[in-house]
């Protein structure tokens, strides 16, 4: 019997809030991946959860994928592009997986009543619990001039940290982000291609 | 160079959905949208010109303008979310009856798990309670392929035929191969009412029919190629289908062998009995109901399903596997309790401002609808007592209104409906309030488009979906043509508090049947021409004076995602939209609007 996530596959999550541009750096995660020849799917939950909800983007890749989605301890990586989100998705991690964590935080609906405080010490916390990569992915975005291509920089982490080889990242931005905003895309890609880590 | 490949793109199994019946040489398609069924056709939009594609106001006409393009003689498709197809079942009882002329097609996108609805019913169970075709895909490249087919069968055995979508289809991308659009031949249109008009004297001879076709297609389902065998070991067998079937195929691994449902009604009986004893142990692993599990059993054929699996939610590999092998993989854990991340109401919303009001009102019943409204129903707002269904909101209100009148109970009671949920079915329950003079204040929130399935065009935007000009339907003549009184429609501006609170305190002090109109376009509404005008621009945003501020919290109780409450309030001008809510509900004046 096979392993539960399957062979060769693997498998990546993408979580963050409503709004953040996981789906659009899903879009072009799995699109790259089957440029490259392999076989893709990729999963994401739209409708209600979209306002200001968790949302989650799945990615698996590989010979043959069968199921779209991970399991609990499943995920090769995973991008948190929201901090709190690394924490509710930390048990989706493959033991020996890599957690990646944009610092940076948007308050939930009970945080901003002042109902209950926004976790401290989240990074510190998930550091001791498996291999994680911190790093303010807005900071570098806005560095380069507009902190809305931030999941861009994550995206390049991301792609690095998954390690594939023969992927035509930058044309495969070009295609898929806003006319006018190609070399910001790519240039935010890059950083977090080149500049950030090895993690872990 | 010339050498022709296949194209081979990733899509959604919606949009591959699309694909399938464009290449199926289909003429026309209606919907109402509904998550997770909306982009089946917005997709089919991008082919407008080689067929027409429209929104309805609701299932029922979607299907209905579905069967009349079938009876004149093309091939036509109606898609819906799950819960829709309650709304549409009146017409698809009766036209299993009748059978088709072009072939027809009905979607129904299940969500189970409930990412984005009310239940999680499971609609194979109307397939085999109409007696029409089932067919479930379980990704893409079968949306599509699987598309074309029911078209095929739909005409060879003269019944619509469903496709059952579930949400990680529809929502799902992988790779699928592209083929050509055949427009197969329309016939001379010739009038057939024994066929067509189900009088009871022909309903009774279609009925007989329906026998006849329904053992046709019970035959055809054991040697359909939907429905496969794949031998790998006489150990373990599993019967299943959709994602399920994926899910499946990860947790049971290579030396299990399957059985992959394609067509699940009729269910292919022999086959399952061939396979079967084929193996020692048989499974059948399907999301939601025993749908197929209860129908092997019946063969008299043993199995092992929902013992072992859970009925209600989405099922994945890792589920599946520590159901059945008591094993799988776990992740690592933490101590550290993560907040809640529930949807809410975005910053700038216009239904913000009347909730905000409406909830402060003491002694009144708030019945709900299907919506982003609902949200309101969520604290701080906390301004809802109930939610069923699309349009129920006006009726149950009128219900509980003349019941609370009757028990001698002092409760008033407003309901709230959207403009496309009022337009969908909400316009025959408030027709119910006016013709049997209710009690009830209704409240219509326009915000001018189809909101929380991701701003689709409406009776009342002025456009359609293919980007046409439509008429615009006027929600208060509306009003007043079915019976509500000129003096009892209120039209207000839903982010004006004063005029809100005045029109809900003379609606509530009536005896009669009263409507408020809300009309404010959604804050993430791309405004039309005619939007601009009537809107005017973007306003500033507000901001909080620090030394005025004495933290008394009544604007975080307007629940706005933009205001955040820690040692100090603030407001996050990325965020702030400047729809002066808060600035409202500040008893201090320590907010002010400030122009960019």
């Amino acid at each position: 019997m096979s392993a539960v996530n399957g062979g060769d596959v693997r498998s990546v999550l993408m979580v963050g809030v409503g709004g953040q541009g996981t789906i659009l750096a899903g879009r072009i995660l799995s699109e790259g991946l089957a440029e490259a020849g392999y076989d893709v799917k990729m999963s994401e939950i739209h409708g209600m959860s979209q306002r200001g909800g968790s949302v989650s983007t799945h990615v698996r890749f590989g010979e043959r994928v069968r199921s779209p989605v991970t399991g609990r301890g499943g995920a090769d990586v995973i991008a948190a592009f929201e901090k709190l989100e690394a924490l509710r998705w930390l048990e989706y991690l493959k033991e020996g997986g890599l957690m990646l964590i944009n610092d940076f935080e948007i308050p939930p609906a009970p945080v901003l009543m002042g109902l209950e405080p926004y976790p401290d010490g989240i990074a510190d916390e998930l550091s001791g619990r498996a291999r994680v990569g911190v790093f303010d992915a807005r900071a570098i975005a806005e560095g380069l001039g507009n902190a809305r291509a931030m999941n861009m920089v994550l995206l390049g982490a991301l792609a690095k940290a998954v390690g594939v080889g023969g992927v035509d990242w930058e044309g495969t931005i070009r295609r898929n982000v806003k006319k006018g905003f190609e070399d910001l895309n790519i240039r935010a890609f890059e950083h977090g291609f080149l500049r950030l880590g090895p993690f872990g | 160079m010339n050498e022709k490949r296949p194209l081979t793109k990733l899509l959604t199994g919606n949009e591959a959905v699309a694909r399938g019946a464009y290449e199926a040489g289909l003429l026309f398609a209606s919907a109402y949208p509904g998550t997770p069924s909306t982009e089946i056709l917005e997709t089919m939009s991008g082919y407008a010109g080689e067929l027409y594609c429209e929104w309805a106001p609701n299932e029922k006409v979607a299907l209905e303008a579905a069967m009349g393009a079938s009876l004149a003689g093309v091939r036509s498709m109606a898609a819906m979310k799950h819960v829709g197809v309650n709304v549409a079942a009146d017409p698809l009882f009766t036209f299993a009856y009748t059978g088709v002329g072009g072939g027809c097609v009905i979607v129904s996108a299940d969500d189970p798990g409930m990412h984005s609805s009310q239940n999680e019913q499971d609609n194979r169970n109307y397939a085999a309670a109409a007696r029409v075709l089932m067919l479930e895909p379980s990704d893409s490249q079968e949306a599509l392929d699987f598309a074309k087919l029911a078209f095929e069968l739909s005409e060879r055995f003269d019944t619509p035929a469903m496709l059952r979508m579930t949400t990680r289809i529809c929502h799902s991308k992988s790779l699928v191969s592209f083929g050509e659009r055949v427009l197969p031949p329309v016939p001379a249109y010739r009038r057939d009412a024994a066929k067509y008009v189900a009088t009871p004297a022909n309903a009774r001879v279609m009925r007989a029919k329906l026998s006849l076709r329904l053992e046709a297609m019970a035959e055809y389902s054991n040697s359909c190629a939907a429905n496969r065998a794949e031998y790998n070991g006489g150990e373990i067998g599993v019967v299943s289908a959709g994602a399920a079937y994926q899910h499946a195929r990860e947790a049971f691994g290579e030396s299990a062998s399957y059985l992959k449902i394609g067509l699940s009604f009729p269910l292919p009986t022999e086959l399952i009995r061939a396979f079967a004893s084929r193996v020692k142990k048989l499974y059948v692993v399907e999301e939601l109901d025993p749908y197929m599990e209860t129908r092997i059993r019946e063969a008299g054929i043993e199995c092992v399903g929902k013992a072992l699996l859970p009925e209600a939610g989405e099922l994945d590999a890792d589920i599946i596997g520590k159901a059945v092998f008591g094993r799988g993989a776990e992740g690592p854990k933490s101590d550290l309790k993560a907040p809640q991340r529930p949807p809410t109401l975005c910053a700038g919303c216009p239904h913000r401002g009347f909730f905000h009001v409406l909830g402060k009102r003491k002694g009144v019943v708030i019945t709900g609808d299907i919506g982003c409204y609902t949200l309101a129903s969520a604290p701080p707002l906390s301004a809802m007592d109930s939610c069923f269904c699309m349009g129920g909101s006006i009726s149950t209100g009128h219900g509980a209104a003349m019941a609370f009148g009757m028990a001698g109970m002092k409760e008033k009671v407003v309901a709230v409906i959207g403009d496309s949920t009022f337009f969908h079915s909400g316009i025959t329950s408030l027709m119910d309030v006016a013709y049997n003079g209710g009690r009830s204040v209704s409240v219509i929130l326009d915000n001018r488009i189809t909101g929380m399935t991701g701003h689709q065009e409406n009776p009342g935007t002025g456009y359609t979906l293919m980007g046409g000009k439509a008429v615009m339907a006027d929600i208060p003549a509306i009003c007043k043509a079915i019976g509500i009184k000129g003096e009892n429609i209120y039209l207000v501006n839903p982010l004006e508090l004063d005029a809100v609170g005045a029109a809900l305190d003379d609606a509530l002090s009536k005896d009669e049947p009263t409507v408020i109109v809300t009309r404010w376009p959604c804050v993430l509404k791309k405004p039309s021409p005619e939007d601009r005008d009537e809107f005017g621009p973007a306003p500033g945003r507000c901001e909080i004076d620090q030394d005025a501020c004495r933290k008394c919290g009544q604007c975080v109780k307007t629940g706005c995602p933009a205001i955040c409450s820690g040692g100090s309030v603030t407001i996050d001008a990325g965020a702030c939209t400047g729809c002066a809510v808060c600035l409202q509900a500040c008893p201090f004046g320590a907010i002010k609007e400030v122009r960019p």
